[in-house]
């Protein structure tokens, strides 16, 4: 075994505004050249772990901190956070959030100038490192205009300057599009493959990670390490179930498929699975679950004709797009960061308007109406809660929109009363909205859009930064409201979301629609996968490789039978 | 939108390829000069000059028109409220009368009070192109590592060029979160009686807040984990070293800021009186 470089010993951390301690009685070491993951449901104290290990917390979020955690043998509270920063280099997890600089050298010399290193050199340095991350052809260019994955690239060229050792990513995947996220983790693994570095990812997804071998996965619930071992074994176990984090999705197949998971079975990879003492059990379970009905036509509720938009004079973000919604559907706009998805939403809503082409509700033409008069057929839900909350106490957020609608008094407080309840807040409606989770907060901000009674609604990333737990929570409840005849629209880079929800999805790529059905057809579909920077799913691949002859219904029924005993869950 | 109207233009001139900081002392000195004398012979020789530099700069004028309009309403205002609080200043700076038609009262035109303003006018004038030069021609990265040149500590200097680089950010939070609240029903158009319309943008200011506080938060960790604040100096990826045309530019703007104050001063008044 080498080196340990990250040592904590009895670690335990409280933040000062708080009373209990997020972190306790940690007890972890990290070897040189190591890759370890650690996961852990929202509030776990996976990112205060991280936080510890880049010097933010005792430096920047000041706690009390009992035990020691050293880092090359050096006790990290003797030091300050600059000499840690000579140790680990952070990535974190908004690229755009993160840049200092406003051209792709400039922000990865950033911490070369203040190193007073000679602009000469420090020149020389960027272009060495530019060479390295692949972007030494775009030096001078505006960060504004890179891709997602290159902006990845440059933040982590922007740590990697500094000849760190160690390399922690909180949680790279987080804003990314699929096929994005995917060459990130590959990214991240050829760096710590080349220059032998020790890489620390922490994330909840965890299926998307293992798409490259990791040595270690460390899971995190409440405050402690409730498994510290190889993914192999992990899968085996039923530590992710007991801590809220979502298996692989093939993992979940062959488990109601009645497969012992094994670490012989190497489940870690769908490539490297053993499927051969599985392929009966999968195959009987498909055989024995039930078939999928198509889902009845209604009318349409909401269309768009031909509409085209740019946010400037000869630009065009939408291209003529034509489709139709029908009452009570659930449809995901799914696609590449930037193919105009949320400008699609953003139209619907009236917030831009279209420049040809024309939208219905119902059938009545709605495309020069206001905003306003919008509002009460369509709703949308952004994609930031702190973006919409204005109000300090939830039953005043809530009400706020028919108190500007000039709604009698008494109506508002039954139909306010009515939405929490509905929303599952309204033991919580004297509450001020700054005790509330990030999930609860998107509860309010749907149920203040639900309350003026729309008949759509649009949500733009409405499981972004949440947990499995908080996932399913927020899905579980838009379902119900769809139940109730709600139409939902959803924009969304979550593969998982789009097939387990939503029956149908639009397909967006340079803002046209290539592709418009439904949503196991479009994740099966490898040259769409491609086209719009989405993601096969691995029960699509688990299904060819156990050999089932109708691999799209294998999804379908795993999905229908997924939600069934997630129902069950208390 | 305004801020984008007064962000860098990208184009090769002289003017461009002088040093941010070069630009930063020049707009000093001349902004000086402008405001210390009246004399207007040396505002028009400033002047003259402030046009040439603005041509060479290549910069177009309908690139600063949005910028240039507003500043030029602004003089208007300014120009009438000195008439109306004090019509009578040209009369008692230059000490003659020539009344050229009454109005009512105190108030009549005299050629005394034109002149004066017309010098006032002029000042502006003077300062304008250098002002609009030095914010147009320097590029943003550069902008901070300029004011770090001149003195200014670098910590500040980041700090004006970190606000100033999230105007368009802060900018496109306030569209989201006003169409936001606008699909609530929160009105913030003329159709809204004035005092609902304060309160309605109160509304929106309190999100907005929230937000940039997080992209506060987000920036200065970045910023710390990436050793800001180590040492008490740093160097500049992105500064221009200062080359002969650099000190030409500064020896001879040095040259003319003393001139004008010499001309101005030597016969102990600040104006110009071609009355006497």
């Amino acid at each position: 075994m080498s080196r340990p470089i990250i040592r904590f010993k009895d670690f335990t951390f409280k933040y000062r505004s708080q009373k209990e301690p997020t972190l306790k009685n940690i007890n972890l070491t990290i070897h040189e050249g190591e890759k370890v993951l650690i996961v852990g449901p929202s509030g776990s104290g996976k990112s205060t772990l991280a936080h510890c290990i880049n010097g933010l917390v005792p430096f920047a979020y000041e706690g009390d901190i009992t035990g020691s955690l050293t880092i090359n043998n050096e006790e990290t509270k003797e030091l300050d956070i600059f000499s840690i920063s000579k140790y680990v280099g952070t990535v974190l997890q908004d690229p755009d959030g993160q840049f200092i600089g406003l051209s792709v050298g400039e922000d990865i010399a950033f911490s070369l100038e203040n190193d007073c290193v000679e602009q000469q050199e420090m020149k020389e340095q960027v272009v060495d490192i530019s060479k390295l991350i692949d972007m030494e052809n775009k030096l001078h260019a505006s960060l504004h205009e890179l891709s997602g994955g290159q902006k990845q690239r440059v933040s982590l060229g922007g740590v990697m300057v500094d000849d760190v050792d160690i390399l922690l990513f909180d949680e790279p995947l987080a804003n990314l599009d699929p096929a994005t996220g995917k060459h990130a983790i590959e990214l991240i693994h050829d760096i710590q493959q080349q220059m032998n570095k020790t890489v620390i990812i922490i994330e909840h997804r965890l299926e998307d990670v293992l798409h490259c071998p990791v040595d270690r996965v460390i899971v995190i619930n409440d405050g402690e390490i409730v498994s510290d071992t190889t993914p192999d074994e992990l899968l085996s176990s039923t530590v992710l179930e007991s801590s809220n984090i979502r298996e692989p999705l093939y993992v979940k197949a062959l488990k109601y498929a009645g497969c012992q998971i094994t670490p012989e079975l190497r489940p870690s990879h769908i490539d490297t699975l053993k499927i051969d003492q599985c392929k009966e059990k999968v195959l009987a379970w498909y055989e024995s679950s039930e078939q999928q009905k198509p889902i009845k036509k209604t009318a349409p509720i909401l269309s768009m004709e031909n509409v085209s938009f740019g946010y400037r004079d000869g630009e065009s973000t939408i291209k003529n797009v034509s489709f139709s919604i029908d009452q009570g559907e659930i449809v995901s706009i799914v696609g590449k960061n930037g193919a105009g998805k949320s400008t699609l939403a953003k139209l619907i809503c009236g917030f831009e308007k279209v420049d040809t082409g024309k939208i219905y509700y119902h059938d009545q033409e709605i495309t020069n109406d206001t905003i306003h008069d919008r509002a009460e057929k369509i709703g949308i839900v952004m994609q930031n809660p702190n973006h919409m909350i204005s109000k300090h106490m939830i039953f005043d957020e809530v009400s706020l929109g028919l108190v500007t609608r000039g709604v009698p008094e008494a109506e508002i407080k039954q139909r306010v009363e009515d939405t929490l309840k509905i929303c599952g807040l309204y033991p919580f409606r004297n509450w001020p909205i700054s005790a509330l989770s990030f999930g609860q907060k998107k509860r309010v901000t749907i149920a203040s859009i639900l309350v003026l009674e729309p008949e759509v609604i649009i949500l733009d990333e409405p499981t972004a930064g949440q947990d499995f737990k908080h996932y399913t929570e927020i899905m579980e409840f838009l379902l119900e409201l769809n139940k109730r005849g709600i139409t939902i629209l959803m924009v969304t880079h979550d593969m998982h979301l789009m097939l387990e929800y939503t029956p149908r999805a639009i397909v967006i790529a340079d803002g046209q629609i290539i592709a418009d059905r439904s949503a196991v057809e479009v994740l099966t579909d490898h040259e769409l996968v491609e086209q719009a920077n989405l993601k096969e799913t691995s029960l699509f691949t688990l299904a060819l490789r156990a050999g089932i002859d109708e691999p799209i219904e294998f999804v379908n029924r795993f999905i229908a039978y997924d939600r069934e005993v997630r129902k069950i869950w208390p | 939108m305004a801020v984008e109207m007064l962000s860098y233009i990208e184009k090769n001139s002289p003017v461009h390829r002088l040093s941010g900081a070069t630009k930063l002392i020049v707009f000093l000195l001349w902004s000086s000069a402008a405001m210390l004398t009246y004399d207007t012979r040396v505002l028009l020789f400033l002047f003259v000059i402030s046009i040439t530099i603005f041509w060479l700069s290549k910069v177009a004028l309908r690139d600063v028109a949005f910028v240039l309009i507003f500043i030029l309403i602004f003089l208007l205002l300014n120009n009438i409220a000195i008439y109306l609080f004090s019509p009578q200043e040209g009369v008692s700076i230059y000490g003659t009368s020539h009344v050229l038609f009454e109005i009512a009262g105190r108030y009549n035109v005299t050629l005394e009070q034109l002149f004066y303003q017309f010098n006032i006018t002029l000042k502006y004038f003077v300062v304008i192109p250098a002002a609009l030069l030095f914010i147009v021609t320097t590029h943003p990265s550069e902008f901070a590592a300029s004011l770090n040149r001149i003195g200014v500590s670098y910590k500040i200097a980041y700090a004006v060029s970190l606000a100033l680089r999230y105007i368009p950010d802060i900018q496109r939070d306030f569209r989201t979160i006003s169409q936001a609240q606008q699909a609530r029903g929160i009105d913030l158009s003329r159709n809204e009686k004035f005092f609902t319309r304060i309160k309605n943008a109160i509304s929106i200011i309190l999100p907005l807040i929230l937000s940039s506080l997080d992209r506060i938060e987000v920036i200065s960790n970045a910023m710390e984990l990436r050793g800001f604040g180590k040492k008490k100096k740093r160097t500049w990826y992105s500064a221009k070293p200062f080359r002969r045309s650099d000190y030409i530019t500064i020896f001879v703007s040095v040259i003319i800021f003393i001139l004008s104050v010499i001309i101005t001063f030597y016969d102990g008044s600040r104006f110009y009186n071609p009355f006497l």
